[in-house]
C-alpha cells in the first residue's frame, strides 16, 4: 500500500489503513533512532521546509530532525526573523517558498484552516503540525503509537481526554483518530472548556473527573494555558487544579495498567501532577521520541516511500 | 417609442395579478395592461414563457461609495444590480464619510444619476459617524433622500440609543434598520458556534447573539410604537420573536438573505473566505425555521447584504479574511434555483417578496405595475440555465460562495424608468 496523499491536514479524513500504514511504518523508523548511526540515505536529494507562526520546541525540532535522520535537507524558516515581520502575505511566504524547490512543508499556524490554505495555494506537500484550535495529526498519531506500543492494541480501549478540549487540537485529532479504531473516548474538563455538540464526534462528555477515569486503559492530559483563565472560562487556576488535575489519587480509579500521556510542555501541578508525569504509568518522554519515528514514517511516505523500501 | 412585453405571464403581487397579459409602457410609466395589446407603433418584447414582474427591489447594499471605491463604486455595484434583475438598491451608510449629513446623501444621489444605471435610495446612520451615541440629524437626511436609518455593520449598542432613534423616526414614519448582534457575545467569532465550528477549530457566534439583540429592539418598538425593521435574521429564535411581536402588533419587519436561507455552515468545511459572513451561515435547522417563515409571511422581503470585498480581503487566513458576501448578482438565481425550483417557495411569494415587499417597508412608490406607475420591470426566464462566474460579475466584488454552480431560473432583462438598462446579464 501506497499513502497516496499529497498534504496531511488532518485525521478527520484518514482511513483507518492510513493510519496503519503510517504506524507500521514508524516502527523500523524508531528502530533506526535506536541505532548508533542514525543516518539512513533513503530521502536524499530531497527537500522540507518548517514554517511555524506559533512558538513549538518540540514539534519543530522533531520534524527536523526526522527529516535529517532520512538525510532530507531541512531547512527552518524562523517566521519571527523573516519577510513576515515586513507585512508579507502569507501566500507570498508560501509561493516563495516553493519556488525555492521544497518538496514539503510542514506548518503550523495559530489560526485554524491555515494549513488548507496553505494546502490549496502550493503544489508542495503540506504536513500540518497544528492549526490553530483544528488539528494536530502528527501529535495524535504518535499518541496512538504510543498507545498501540505498550497496549498492543487500539481496538476497544477505552481513552480519557482531560483538560480544555474547546481550545485543543489535540484533543480533536485525537478523537478522529481513535474513534476509527472502536476505542470509547470520553472528554472531561469544565463546561466552560467543552465546546458544543461534541458528543456528535462520537465521545462521551464528563464534568467529573472520577467519573470520566473509571476502568480507562489510557489518560490523555492536555495542556491548560494561562489565558483561558482570564478569558473568564475559569475562576482560577487552583479551582482548576483543585477539579481536574491529574494525580496519583485518581489513577486508582482506572485501570491497574493504566497509561498516561501528555502532549506537552507540561504544567506540574496544575493539570498533572509531578508523581503521575514521573511515574511508572507515564509515557510522556517515550512520547517525543515516538513522535520523531512517526514523523520520518510521514516524510518517508509522503516524499516517495513505500513501505516495502524502508531500509532495515 | 412605446415598449410592448408581449405575452409574459404578469405577476405583480401589489394588485394581485398573475395571468398571462401584455404590458404596455411610454415614456418611462406603464400605461396599460391588458390582453392583446395591439402592437402597432411599438418595439415589442417577446416575453413569451418568462415571468414579467415589478422591478425587483434589493433594499440592503453596500455601494462602498464614497470611500471604499477599491471594493465597490455606485457604478459598478448598479451594474452589478441591473445584472441581477434589480431596478431599485437601497445602501447602507457604513462608507466613509458615513452617511450621517445631507451633503453625504446628496453626493450619492448626483452619483448615481451620473453614473449609476438604477434607482439608489440611500440610508442614513442612526448615529452620528455610527458611533451609537448621537442621534443623526434625521429630518434632514430624510429631506436630502433618505428613506430610512440604520447603523448597519456597526450595531447600536446603548439600548437607550436605539430608544430615541425608535421614539423620534416616528414622527417621520420611517423604519430603523437594525443589524441585531450583541458585539459582546460574537466577540472573535468566526462562524456559527454548534458542531461545526466545534469540528473545524472556529471560534463560534452563537444564534443568542442575535436573538438578544433582536429581542432587544422589538421590545423598545412595542415600548415607543416605531416600526423597528430587523437586517438579515439568520436565526429560528429571530423568527419567534418576531410572530410573537406581530401577534402582539408590534410594528416589526423584517429580511431575510438568499445565503442564508440555502447555505449552512457545514460548507466552511474547507475555510473558503468567501462564505465568510456576518451573520454566519447557519445550521440546517436555522435554515428550514426561515424557510418555513418565508412560506407563512413572517419575513417581509428578501434583500442581499451585497458586500463587495476586495480579493486580498478574502484570500487570506480565514481568521483575518473580512466578512461578506457579493450577492447582487445571483441573489434571483439563487432563490429561483433553490427554493422556487424544488417547490419550497411559490413565485408568485418570491415576486412579492422581492417588489412589494420591501417596498411597503420602507414606503417607496415602487414594486408595483399599476397603470400611471413608473415603469421598473424585471423579467426572469425559468428555463435559462447558466454558471455562477465571478470573473464576469460588474460587481468588484467576486466574494461569492456560489461561484462554480449551475442555477436554473435568471432575470433576463431589466427595465428601469421605461429603459432596458440589462439584458441576458449583461448591461446594455
Amino acid at each position: 500500500m501506497k499513502f497516496d496523499r499529497k498534504d496531511l491536514l488532518g485525521i478527520k479524513d484518514l482511513s483507518r489503513e492510513e493510519i496503519e500504514l503510517i504506524l507500521d511504518t514508524a516502527i523500523p523508523m524508531k528502530d533506526v533512532i535506536k541505532r548508533d548511526i542514525k543516518k539512513v540515505p533513503t530521502l536524499r536529494g530531497k527537500a522540507m521546509v518548517t514554517v511555524f507562526y506559533e512558538n513549538s520546541t518540540r514539534t519543530r525540532t522533531s520534524f527536523e530532525i526526522a527529516g535529517k535522520y532520512l538525510s532530507a535537507d531541512t531547512v527552518n524558516l524562523a517566521v519571527s526573523t523573516s519577510s513576515v515581520q515586513k507585512g508579507e502575505s502569507l501566500r507570498d511566504t508560501i509561493k516563495t517558498i516553493e519556488v525555492m524547490g521544497f518538496d514539503l512543508m510542514v506548518m503550523r499556524h495559530a489560526m485554524s484552516g491555515t494549513a488548507h490554505y496553505a494546502a490549496r495555494n502550493t503544489s508542495m506537500s503540506v504536513i500540518n503540525a497544528g492549526d490553530g484550535e483544528h488539528e494536530h495529526p502528527t501529535q495524535a498519531l504518535l499518541d496512538m503509537y504510543s498507545i498501540r506500543e505498550s497496549k498492543g492494541t487500539l481496538e476497544g480501549l477505552k481513552v480519557a481526554i482531560v483538560g480544555d478540549i474547546l481550545h485543543s487540537r489535540v484533543a480533536r485529532s485525537n478523537i478522529y483518530g481513535l474513534t476509527k479504531f472502536g476505542c470509547e473516548v470520553r472528554v472531561v474538563g469544565p463546561s466552560t472548556l467543552m465546546p458544543p455538540e461534541i458528543e456528535k464526534m462520537g465521545v462521551k462528555a464528563y464534568y467529573n473527573l472520577d467519573k470520566a477515569l473509571e476502568d480507562v486503559d489510557v489518560i490523555n492530559v492536555l495542556r491548560i494555558q494561562r489565558e483561558r483563565q482570564e478569558a473568564g472560562l475559569f475562576p482560577s487556576l487552583d479551582e482548576y487544579s483543585n477539579l481536574y488535575m491529574v494525580g496519583n489519587r485518581h489513577l486508582k480509579c482506572a485501570k491497574e495498567d493504566v497509561l498516561v500521556l501528555h502532549p506537552g510542555p507540561m504544567n506540574r501541578g496544575v493539570e498533572i501532577s509531578s508523581e503521575v508525569a514521573d511515574g511508572s504509568h507515564s509515557v510522556i518522554n517515550e512520547q517525543v521520541t515516538n513522535g520523531v519515528a512517526v514523523r520520518m514514517a510521514l516524510l518517508f511516505l509522503m516524499m516517495g516511500g513505500s513501505k516495502d523500501e524502508i531500509v532495515a | 417609442m412605446k415598449l410592448l412585453l408581449k405575452g409574459g405571464r404578469v405577476i405583480d403581487p401589489a394588485n394581485e395579478v398573475d395571468e398571462i397579459m401584455d404590458v404596455l409602457v411610454e415614456d418611462g410609466t406603464i400605461i396599460k395592461i391588458d390582453i392583446n395589446i395591439d402592437p402597432q407603433d411599438c418595439e415589442v418584447i417577446d416575453a413569451s414563457g418568462k415571468i414579467v414582474c415589478p422591478g425587483f427591489i434589493d433594499m440592503h447594499v453596500h455601494l462602498r461609495e464614497p470611500g471604499f471605491e477599491y471594493k465597490e463604486d455606485i457604478a459598478t455595484g448598479t451594474r452589478a444590480a441591473a445584472a441581477g434583475g434589480f431596478t431599485s438598491v437601497c445602501c447602507m451608510p457604513n462608507t466613509e464619510p458615513v452617511v450621517d449629513s445631507a451633503p453625504v446623501v446628496r453626493f450619492i444621489r448626483e452619483q448615481a444619476e451620473k453614473a449609476g444605471v438604477v434607482n439608489v435610495f440611500p440610508i442614513g446612520a442612526i448615529s452620528k459617524k455610527q458611533e451609537g451615541k448621537e442621534l443623526s440629524e434625521v429630518a434632514d437626511l430624510l429631506a436630502a433622500g433618505c428613506v430610512a436609518i440604520s447603523d448597519d455593520g456597526k450595531p447600536v449598542k446603548k439600548a437607550s440609543v436605539m430608544r430615541n432613534a425608535l421614539e423620534y423616526t416616528k414622527m417621520f414614519g420611517i423604519p430603523v434598520l437594525s443589524h441585531c448582534e450583541d458585539l459582546d457575545l460574537s466577540h472573535d467569532g468566526q462562524m456559527h458556534e454548534g458542531y461545526y465550528s466545534t469540528i473545524y477549530g472556529l471560534k463560534g457566534i452563537p444564534d443568542a447573539a442575535e436573538e438578544l439583540m433582536a429581542a432587544r429592539d422589538i421590545r423598545l418598538a412595542e415600548l415607543t410604537g416605531g416600526h423597528v425593521h430587523l437586517c438579515h435574521v439568520s436565526t429560528r429564535g429571530s423568527i419567534e420573536l418576531v410572530r410573537i411581536a406581530r401577534q402582539k402588533g408590534v410594528n416589526v419587519s423584517c429580511e431575510v438573505t438568499p445565503h442564508h436561507l440555502t447555505l449552512s455552515d457545514e460548507i466552511l468545511g474547507d475555510y473558503d473566505a468567501d462564505a465568510k459572513v456576518n451573520p454566519p451561515l447557519r445550521s440546517i435547522e436555522h435554515i428550514q425555521a426561515l424557510i418555513e417563515a418565508l412560506q407563512d409571511g413572517t419575513i417581509d422581503c428578501i434583500a442581499t447584504d451585497h458586500a463587495p470585498h476586495h480579493r486580498e480581503a478574502k484570500d487570506c487566513e480565514f481568521q483575518l479574511a473580512a466578512m461578506g458576501i457579493s450577492g447582487l448578482e445571483t441573489a434571483v438565481a439563487v432563490i429561483m434555483d433553490r427554493l422556487v425550483g424544488p417547490g419550497l417557495l411559490d413565485i408568485y411569494d418570491m415576486v412579492r417578496l422581492f417588489t412589494c415587499g420591501p417596498a411597503e417597508i420602507l414606503g417607496l412608490d415602487r414594486g408595483t405595475l399599476e397603470i400611471g406607475s413608473t415603469a421598473d420591470i424585471t423579467v426572469i426566464d425559468p428555463e435559462t440555465v447558466r454558471r455562477v462566474d465571478p470573473e464576469k460579475f460588474y460587481s468588484k466584488g467576486k466574494n461569492t460562495p456560489f461561484k462554480g454552480m449551475d442555477l436554473k431560473g435568471w432575470p433576463v432583462i431589466t427595465i428601469v424608468n421605461g429603459n432596458i438598462v440589462a439584458r441576458e446579464g449583461s448591461i446594455v
